[in-house]
């Protein structure tokens, strides 16, 4: 055993080996869970999606031939990206507020922001389902002002899927991009502003510019949540409009097929990874999940 | 004051107004679930010739969703005692390391947030059916516990960013054991952040669907379970009463979590 002295300051010379090994201790519960509840069922998926029904390559095949996957594959694809343009465009102009305000307004605003993020996702889902739908408050109000004739079809289809999606990513968006802009020195933009810039000139080519991280970080964290986000997609979307996250339900609950599920779950993963990965180069990932 | 002035410029109008609008959106559909549970029609609807509170009385009197509250309450709870001492423990081990290892440990903690709870929820399927854990407590519990504890991290190893590392120094310098400077120092240090950590936990747990849509049946039947099914199947103003009760409890554990920050922070 080391003395207490030598516990303080582990020297170079004489490494307090037990005391690390004592703070592995503290990590090892949670690491260990972590590996037997979460990492050894996700390498099954992996595992199952090569070798069921028969060992091989074929279920990912399936990416290249079936017609019914990739017209999905794509509705997911367009889905995600046009609501992750959206969320950024509308996350920038919020936290672009957020900074520029006075302490007071900007505690109101984070409110606005924070409280629907922790609220369930299905109640959000139910919220845009009361106003959206055929009989919903939005159609009511619509035809009873005279504005249309007949009720719009706002649910069921993409449209839908699209506003209950941004409703739900916009704080993902916000926080990382307030974060950056946080942390841009106003003074780049008031000097470049005393040099005669155009307040337009000054937030092109300074703050802008400034800000691209939070925004590279915020779009992927968003496109990486829309790609495999379920509730919403599959209560707005009536069905109709199939997102992965669904298929994949569908495929093991309701057909049965743990091939073409799990090759689909394993998909999923493989773009996440590689996104993950293009994300790590451009921002810090631990800063980004601190800001959460 | 003159000098920020120079170097802080307020947003235009116009910026302002669109970001209010844009939080408006945020926040008011959300407010429009208070609305629809006071109804008096049978039918999702605004109220029209006065406010009833006979949607909040099916909620109070249905045993099928006080079971299921029942059933959500205990699952939460005992994955967010589980996730909490887990992830407070290991993001210590992983500050007090602070080495190369420590850091991939944090970000391998960190993957339920980045993976799809889909992907997870097949592979904990096939999991539970081997060691029959399906529909039962335990195996709810347990899922929730581990895709929760990125939150408890998160928040913690924040908490531990604003600690001075040499108070524990100075406890373990004074002859207290690792135990005790865990127990008598770093913890009460950092509680702040623990209890947010487990206010993030219990929500994750409360609000978790796709998880219990694949491993729990009839016998754990959670809130997001019936409301998945009251939304799909039978669409009555009770859903709008539950919604709106979940929402102020949310609210509610929010602003204890803001009260908390704050008292941290002065």
């Amino acid at each position: 055993m080391s003395s207490p002295a030598d516990q303080l300051t582990p020297s170079p010379s004489r490494p307090g080996f037990g005391v690390t090994a004592r703070y592995w201790l503290l990590i090892l519960p949670a690491l260990a869970l972590m590996i037997v509840c979460y990492i050894y069922p996700i390498s099954k998926v992996l595992w199952l999606s090569v070798t069921e029904p028969r060992p091989g390559l074929d279920n990912y095949a399936m990416l290249a031939t079936s017609a019914s996957i990739q017209r999905m594959l794509a509705t997911t694809a367009r889905i995600s990206v046009i609501s992750t343009l959206i969320t950024l465009v509308l996350a920038y102009i919020v936290s672009y507020a957020l900074v520029h305000t006075s302490e007071r307004v900007r505690r109101w605003m984070f409110l606005g922001v924070l409280v629907p993020l922790w609220i369930s996702v299905l109640v959000r889902a139910f919220a845009w389902f009361v106003l959206l739908r055929r009989e919903g408050l939005i159609n009511n109000i619509l035809i009873s002002s005279g504005l249309v004739d007949a009720p719009l079809s706002l649910i069921w289809n993409e449209t839908g899927v699209l506003i209950g999606m941004v409703h739900y990513m916009l704080p993902f968006g916000i926080l990382p991009i307030y974060a950056n802009m946080r942390d841009i020195d106003q003074r780049c933009v008031a000097a470049a502003r005393g040099l005669g810039a155009s307040r337009a000139v000054a937030f092109r080519q300074v703050f802008l510019p400034l800000s691209m991280p939070g925004v590279v970080g915020a779009s992927i964290l968003v496109f990486i949540f829309s790609l495999g986000f379920f509730v919403t997609p599959a209560i707005l979307g009536g069905g109709k409009t199939l997102m992965i996250a669904e298929y994949i339900k569908v495929q093991i609950l309701e057909i049965v097929r743990w091939g073409v599920g799990s090759m689909l779950a394993g998909t999923l993963l493989i773009i996440i990874g590689g996104l993950l990965v293009a994300l790590a180069r451009v921002v810090d990932l631990r800063k980004l999940f601190g800001s959460i | 004051m003159s000098t920020s002035s120079t170097a802080f410029e307020g947003s235009s109008p116009m910026t302002r107004s669109i970001a209010w609008a844009i939080i408006c959106f945020l926040v008011l559909p959300i407010t429009i679930v208070f609305a629809v549970s006071l109804t008096d029609r049978p039918y999702l609807s605004l109220p029209r010739d006065g406010v009833s509170l006979q949607y909040y009385r099916n909620l109070l009197t249905s045993q099928a969703w006080l079971t299921s509250i029942l059933h959500s309450l205990v699952i939460a709870i005992c994955s967010t005692v589980i996730a909490t001492v887990a992830g407070t423990l290991c993001a210590i081990g992983c500050w007090r390391l602070g080495n190369r290892a420590s850091n991939i440990v944090r970000l391998v903690m960190l993957m339920p947030i980045m993976v799809p709870t889909i992907v997870y929820a097949l592979g904990i399927y096939q999991v539970w059916v081997d060691l029959r854990l399906i529909d039962t407590y335990t195996g709810v519990i347990i899922a929730h516990a581990v895709t929760g504890m990125p939150y408890v991290i998160i928040t913690v190893s924040t908490a531990l960013a604003g600690f001075d590392p040499r108070l524990e120094q100075a406890a373990l310098n004074l002859g207290a054991s690792i135990g005790q400077t865990l127990r008598m120092v770093i913890i009460p240090n950092i509680l702040p952040g623990i209890i947010s950590g487990v206010i993030f936990a219990f929500i994750h747990s409360w609000d978790e669907l796709v998880i219990v849509l694949f491993i729990a049946g009839r016998g754990v039947f959670t809130l997001p379970r019936r409301m998945w099914d009251g939304i799909n199947e039978q669409l009555d103003p009770t859903m709008a009463a539950v919604a709106a009760v979940l929402i102020l409890i949310t609210v509610s554990l929010l602003f204890i979590d803001i009260a908390v920050r704050a008292y941290r922070s002065r």
